[in-house]
Order: C-alpha cells, then structure tokens, then sequence
C-alpha cells in the first residue's frame, strides 16, 4: 500500500501549507479519517463482497490541477448522449471540474467551482452540507475524495426554476498513458419549488486501468423535485467507486434510476436521507454484469422524519463469470412514525458461473411504520420460454424477450425519452448479441 | 364455528397472574465448585472430577490453548451491546453435592426434586404420565436422565454426555467437533475447554425414536457459567424429536450460558429439535439476566436427511444464536422456525445459516421476532448456495412486530448464490399491530390485553404449530406472560 502512503503525504503537505479557506477545516478532518481508516479491505461489513484494495496495487496517478486539458472540444462532442447537446453540460476531465467544457443552455442553473462557492453568497449552503454524506460512509475511500477535494463543482438550481433541458454530468477520464485516480466531487442545491434532472455518465478514454472514486452530494429544499439518472456503460478497464446523497430538507421529491451495463468493478452507494416531513422518493436499479464483470449497489434509505415514503426495485442479470451484489437498507429513527418503506430486488442468474450476494437490512426504531423487503434468485421462467417456443419463436430470441420484458420494469422509469430509447438500444444490442449456453 | 375456534385459541391465553418471572427462585443446596477463573487447572479440574479419559483432557486443553490466542476478540459484529464480560470471575465448573451417582430416580436429593416440581418437571410424573425422556442438567452437570431402560432395549443411546465419554468413546471422539470445530468461534473454542455436562444421544439405524428426548438446563448456584455440550447422532433411516428447556433464578448480576449443541444425520435419518430458552431476562430495568451465547449447527450428512431447528426465545437478557444447518447430502433438507420476544432491555440477535452444498437441498425458514419495552430484536441470517450446489431452493420469510415505540427491530439476511440452478426467496415485514385488528377484537367483546395476545398468538402461530404439542402449550403461555404489561 505505498501508493496510499504516497498520497496521504502529499495531502498531508499540502493541507498544512499556509493559508486557509473554508473547505481547509473539512479536508483536514476527512484527511484524519483517512489515515484512520484506509482503503476499506473486505472485511469491512460494507465492502464484504465488493475487494477494492487491489486496485491500489498499481502506481496511481493523481490528476494536477489547472494541467493543460488533454480532449479537444471536438473530441468530446463525439462522445455525446443524445439529448447532449442541446442540453446542459457539467464536464470533468480527470476527476477536475472543466470550465472550459462546461455550457449552461438553461435560466435559472448555474454551476460555480466549488472552492469559489464556499467563499460566495452560496457559502452557506456549501458549509451546511458538502460532507453530510460522510456520516454515512465509515471507509477510507470516501473520506479520500473529501480530503483530495479540488475543482469541484457546485450546482444551483435557484428557487421555482425549471431548467427546460436536463444536466448532463460528464467525467471523462483520460486512460491513454497512465493509471488514472479520478476523485470528482459535485454540490447540487434545488432550492424550493425547483426541478431538475441530472444524467451522470463515465467515459473512459484509452486501455489502461483507471479508477473513479466519484461522490455526489445533492440538497433537495421544500417542494422541489429532483431526478437523477446514473448511467454505467463504461470501458472493460474502468473500476468506478460512486456516492450519490441525496438529503430531502424540506417537504420534497426524488426519482433515481441507475443502469450498471459495463465496467470492471462497479460499486455504487445510493444514500436518501429524508429529513423532512412528508418526503417521496423512489429508486430503481438494472445491473447487468457479463463477463468477469463485478456490479456492486448498496443502497440507503434514511427515515429521520415523519411521514415519508420510499419505494425502491433493483433487478439484475449476471451472465458469464461475473458477479451482482445488492444491499439494501432501510433505516427508520424512532421519530419517523408513519413511515412507509418498501423495497424488492430480483436476480435472474444466467450462467452456471455468475453468483449474487444480496443483503436487505432493516432497521427500524419506530413502531408506526410498514415497512417490507423482498428478494428473489432465480432462472428464466420455463413456462414463459415454452409459451414462446409454442409461437414458433427460438429459444434464444424468446429467452432475449423475456430478459427485455425483466429489463423493462425499470428502463421505463427513464423519464426523458431520448435517454430511454437510447438505453433500450443498449439493453437490446446486448440481449441479441448473446448466446446463453444451457 | 368460528366463534367455537376463537373460544379455544382464547383458552390457550392463560390468565395475566404472573407478572414477574416466576422461575427465579433458588434452591438451597451445597454444591461442589471449581475455583473461580479460567486457567489451565480449571480445564484439568473440570475434566479430573468427570473421570475423563486422556484423549478428552488433551481434546479440552487444544481448545483452551486456542482460546488463549484469541482471548481479546470477542464477536462484535452481532447487534447488541454489553459489558465486556469478565472470563476470570466466572465458576466454570458447580455440581449439586452427591454422594454416588444416583441409579434410579429415588436416590436423588429431595431438594432437587423439588426443584424440578416447582419447575414444572417433576421426575415421576414425566415418567408415569407424559411418555418423555428427560435429562436433566442443574448448573453445569446432569442430574438425572429418565427412560433410559426403556430406550435401551431399542438400542438408543440417551445419557449424559460425561457417561458416553466414558461408555462410549468410539461415538464421542468420532463426532465431538466433527460439526462445530474447537476453532469454531469464540465462544465455542470457550465451550470445547470447559463445558461440564450436556446430553448424549444416539439413534441406531432404522430406529423410530418412540418418545420426545429432553433436556432441561437449570443454572441454580451464584456466578456460575453453564457450558453444556450436547451431541446427537441419527444413524441411518431414524428419527428422533428433541426438545430443550432452560429456566435460572433472578440474580443482580448477568450469568453466562455458552452452549454448543452438535446434530449429525445420516442417510435418510431425521432430526427435529425444538428449544423453549427462558433464561432469567433480566428485571425491567435491564439488570441482571442471563448472557446467553449458543453455537447450534447441524449437518445433513447422508442424502434424503433432514434437520429441523424450532426455537422460541423468550428469555436471557442477551441472545446470540445461530441455529444452523449444513446441506451436505443430496436431497437433503434443513428448516429453521423462530419466535424471538424481547421485552423491557432484552436484546435478540438471532437467526439460522443454511449452507446448500449437495444437490436438490431444501431450506426452509420462518422467523417471527416480537418486540416490546426498550428491546432490541435482529434476525440475521446466511443463505448460501455453493457452486455445485444444483437445483437448491430457500424459501425465507421473516416478520417483525413492534409493541411500543422505544423497541427496534432489525434484519441482517445474507443471501450469496452461486449456482444458477438456485431459486432462493426472501421477504420480510415490519409493522405493528393495526388499530383495525384491535378495533375488531373490541367491538366483539374482547378487551385490548387479550386481542393483542390472540393477534401475537396468531402472528406466531406457523412456528407453534411446528412444536411438539406438550411445548406448544407452554410456549403460548411463555409468550403472553413475556409481554405482560407491554401494551395497553
């Protein structure tokens, strides 16, 4: 673990450097964590399936700010998601917040270096919640990104805005010469009554390992409505570590759907924190890992206040050699009376070498809630195979039909359409294309 | 009709006279104790004053010595909250003071007898009325066994397993750890060193077990820590049903029960063992009680074999117990049946562990956890289908009822499958009992107190029914008075 020890110093150095700023104080303390902590091994009970430590064998290479950019604009344009380019765009090269690449297309949204933000009017907002998350992460990975923090981003969605195009949230990690430490970090604040939609998507450049360990933090105020959507169709050398917080403080709504297809070593941490009254949030999940794949979501429901509700249904389909794991866990204080939560994960394994490790935890303090879980493991169904034989269908396109009917559960939560046709390609190149062996 | 159905279900619900714990009185009596601590002395003590052979003694010593090495790392991962308990200020080894070891139930002490009358187990009458074997084990030894003429002409083995160390090595030394290693966990490799007493049991081939096999564990004198090994082999195409009962007296201080029981089954042989653990709880502010750390696991060796745990937990201030089953044969099947009720500061965290290894195994499992006062209950469970374990099938269902709103409850479920032959189903439930369901019962007449016991008893219903029917009553009647005074 040199290179850990490598990158503790350097942070260590430079935290202890001479002048100060807002964000200093919760480096420092992130930092401290950090060295506690460390890379969290699998006998953490959070990582117990999901081994990250290896990927730290190899020389990492920390990306340096204000680097000359290595993507033209043109080059980037080609990567595009449809709906892209009219749209807004919040781009990071390498883990670093791109002025540069960045367009807002929208009134009412704005995005501002997160170091500026927390001297600025939004100074504090930035103070009451950049780092809410790390209560809930005890590993040294997340506390890293904190205490690495630079050219992160802060988004403001002003108050009653409703941006008329989504946000595109861009990392694109340059892989072409060296192993890559991506730690992009993100502050978005909805004010009250605002609507936002953000689309989150990794793009890999080039063959060599590379590693994103990326945290997103969003505050959702009275009456606003965020949707977020986390789209993982990534390189086959990119391992992305990903933290999504999302804290409902005020009466509000949230819509997140995240779409695991590729990556080496996916791991996802979903965390709702309903801290506020009457909040609605509701999460979907499809991971399809093939190959030696490993697709790791751990999600979190947190009831601090009365009378929410949370609907969450995550599916997966593990194929070849590959791997899903799924934790769930709700957690309701013993304020949070009347709270409904309930929770469903479906596993279909294709392959005699993919396994799942699934956990859903509940942990409930209060007496005046309903709350359930289900999970299913299975197969295909063989009635449903026949059914379709029975037509005159062959066996392979009738098990594709029958995954595509599994998949649409969930691609039918995409809201925007463009995305969700686009989605559908993938899922369906992806179903056609492959030859189940029995 | 229905109304003759709701007239028998209310029967079951005794009258609310007992509010306290009505097992915790003590029985005077001289007892023969090991000095207090754990050293390499009490091991050869303990095992000295059971006339072990040899092998034993060296048996118990490697388990102590990896005890030793391990001594600091007590579990924490479990979800409960204690002080940290101090293994030199426990008496490892209290027998009640006899002369002879008795040969028939007459010899025993009177005061002992007596014990067991205000227990509810009187020797006798067990023997003359309920058709049941009991093996009775007070504080750390085995005081008297019933039956065992009657099950020797069938060629069953029921005794304590101090005697089958000495009458029938051949069994004990090819069995003993085979299920639960020294290296277990840490308080199993505590158990391998210094249980004192537990029963034995062997069922020959093709035998039917013609009566229900018991155990009843009483922890009488002051400071002590029961550690019973139990043991029970079904040899192929038998069967036997095993039922275990444990009750302590009231004391200030908390007392460790660390219990490791062993299941073998052959080829198509059954074992079906059923637990009502009421341990002192502790009083209503959480003092006092018993500590109870229990390794269960069991292993289906032979193909067709089955094992079935039903436990209803009403007592122990701690209880940490995984009743497990290994599906190693094929064809073979485990189940696991849980009522868990933590009342006042009780804290619960248990569950099964189902290992699918051979092909077409079943697992079943039922948990209902019941929580009231300022109680904590978790269910944590394991599900796992190896790689070459074909065609496995779990069904799991755990449900959680809340009676008041200082209580928790929790699930931990693991479900790790590895074959994709498997179909595994997990669904869980928390909610408390509906004020429709309690406005029902009203408005036909029954008040709030009985409502709530008759919906528990419901609740709780598909697990009782899989008790045999002498426990089935008492279990009912533990579950009612182990709420008293939590709702209203």
């Amino acid at each position: 673990m040199e290179n850990i020890d490598n990158i503790y110093e350097q942070l260590d150095k430079e935290l202890s450097m001479n002048g100060a700023d807002n964000l200093r104080e919760i480096r420092r303390g992130a930092l401290e964590k950090f060295r506690r902590t460390g890379i969290p091994t699998t006998r953490h009970e959070e990582w117990k399936y999901t081994r990250v430590s290896s990927l730290f064998n190899k020389q990492l290479n920390l990306p340096v700010s204000g680097a000359d950019l290595p993507f033209t604009r043109e080059d980037l344009d080609a990567l595009r998601l449809p709906g892209q380019a009219e749209a807004n765009e919040l781009v990071f090269i390498n883990g670093l917040y791109s002025a540069a690449f960045s367009v807002i297309r929208s009134s009412g949204i704005e995005i501002v270096p997160l170091a500026i933000a927390a001297e600025n009017e939004y100074a504090p907002i930035v103070k009451a919640h950049l780092g809410h998350s790390s209560k809930y992460h005890e590993d040294g990975l997340h506390a890293l990104n904190t205490a690495w923090l630079r050219d992160g981003a802060f988004v403001s969605v002003k108050k009653s805005a409703v941006p008329e195009h989504p946000l595109y949230i861009i990392n694109i990690a340059d892989a072409r010469k060296q192993h890559q430490f991506l730690q992009p970090r993100c502050l978005i604040h909805l004010a009250a009554r605002a609507v936002l939609q953000v689309i989150d998507n990794n793009i890999t450049i080039g063959n060599v390992d590379c590693l994103t360990s990326q945290v997103v933090e969003a505050v959702v105020e009275e009456a606003a409505f965020l949707e977020y959507y986390k789209l993982q169709h990534d390189a086959p050398n990119s391992s992305i570590v990903s933290t999504t917080h999302i804290r409902h403080v005020g009466k509000s709504n949230s819509h997140v759907v995240t779409i695991s297809l590729d990556g080496k070593l996916v791991r996802n941490n979903l965390n709702i924190v309903l801290d506020a009254e009457h909040c609605e949030s509701h999460m979907y999940g499809l991971y399809m890992p093939k190959g030696d794949d490993h697709i790791d979501n751990h999600t979190l429901v947190d009831n601090v206040k009365p009378h929410c509700f949370s609907n969450e249904l995550y599916k997966g389909v593990m194929s070849d050699r590959s791997t899903g794991v799924f934790n769930g866990k709700i957690f309701v204080r013993q304020q949070a009376q009347k709270t409904n939560a309930y929770q469903s994960n479906k596993n279909i394994l294709l392959s005699p070498e993919a396994s799942v490790n699934t956990k859903p935890q509940l942990e409930i303090f209060a007496d005046d809630v309903k709350c359930s879980h289900g999970c299913t493991i299975g197969q295909l169904d063989e009635d449903g195979i026949f059914y379709l034989r029975s037509r005159g269908i062959s066996e392979d396109m009738a098990r594709s039909l029958l995954l595509h009917g599994f998949a649409t559960d969930i691609l039918e939560q995409i809201k925007p359409l463009a995305l969700r046709n686009y989605m559908e390609e993938l899922i369906n190149h992806r179903l056609e294309l492959k030859e189940y062996e029995y | 009709m229905s109304g003759k159905i709701m007239e028998n279900e209310l029967n079951t619900i005794p009258p609310h006279v007992f509010t306290e714990y009505k097992y915790g009185f003590v029985t005077p009596m001289e007892t023969d104790e090991a000095p207090m601590g754990l050293d390499e002395s009490t091991v050869r003590f303990i095992s000295a004053k059971k006339n072990e052979p040899e092998w034993m003694l060296n048996w118990r010593l490697k388990a102590f010595r990896h005890w030793l090495t391990i001594k600091d790392k007590e579990p924490q991962w479990a979800n409960i909250k204690y002080d940290s308990i101090d293994y030199q200020d426990i008496i490892y080894y209290s027998s009640p003071k006899q002369k002879i070891a008795p040969g028939s139930l007459d010899e025993i002490d009177p005061e002992l007898r007596r014990t067991f009358e205000k227990l509810g187990i009187s020797l006798d009458e067990q023997k003359r009325l309920t058709g049941v074997a009991v093996d009775v084990v007070m504080d750390s030894v085995s005081i008297a066994t019933t039956f065992k003429d009657q099950l020797k002409e069938q060629g069953i083995i029921f005794c304590s397993i101090s005697e089958a160390i000495r009458e029938h090595p051949e069994l004990v030394q090819e069995y003993l750890g085979s299920v639960v290693p020294i290296t277990d966990n840490f308080f199993a490799t505590l158990n391998s060193a210094v249980f004192s007493d537990g029963s034995f049991c062997y069922i020959p081939k093709g035998v039917r077990c013609p009566m229900e096999l018991s155990t009843y564990f009483r922890i009488n004198a002051e400071n002590t820590g029961q550690f019973e090994r139990t043991l029970i082999i079904a040899d192929e195409g038998s069967y036997v049903s095993y039922l275990e009962g444990c009750t302590a007296p009231m004391r200030d201080e908390n007392q460790l029960h660390a219990a490791v029981v062993e299941l073998i089954t052959m080829k198509d042989a059954e074992i079906k063992y059923s637990t009502v653990q009421n341990w002192y709880p502790g009083d209503k502010e959480g003092k006092g009680g018993i500590y109870n750390f229990v390794t269960k696991r069991g292993i289906c060796k032979g193909d067709n074999s089955k094992i079935s745990w039903t436990q209803v937990e009403t007592g122990s201030s701690i209880t940490w117990k995984y009743p497990s089953v290994i599906l190693k044969g094929d064809n073979t099947t485990g189940e696991f049946y849980s009522v868990a009720v933590t009342n006042n500061h009780q804290q619960a965290d248990t569950g099964t562990k189902m290992m699918h290894l051979g092909k077409n195994t079943k697992s079943r499992i039922v948990s209902k956890g019941i929580s009231a006062g300022f109680s904590n209950n978790s269910y944590r469970g394991l599900v796992h289908v190896s790689r070459n374990a074909y065609n496995a099938r779990n069904f799991s269902q755990c449900d959680s009822l809340l009676l008041g709103d200082k209580c928790g409850a929790h699930t931990f479920p693991y479900i790790e499958v590895k074959n994709n032959s498997a179909i595994v189903e997990h669904e869980a439930t928390t909610s408390k009992i509906g004020e429709d369901q309690l406005f029902y019962c009203n408005q036909r007449g029954i008040d709030t107190e009985t409502a709530v016991a008759l919906i528990i008893n419901g609740f709780a219903k598909e697990v009782m029914n899989q008790l045999p029917m002498e426990f089935a009553v008492e279990a009912q009647k533990l579950l009612a008075i182990s709420l008293e005074g939590s709702v209203g």
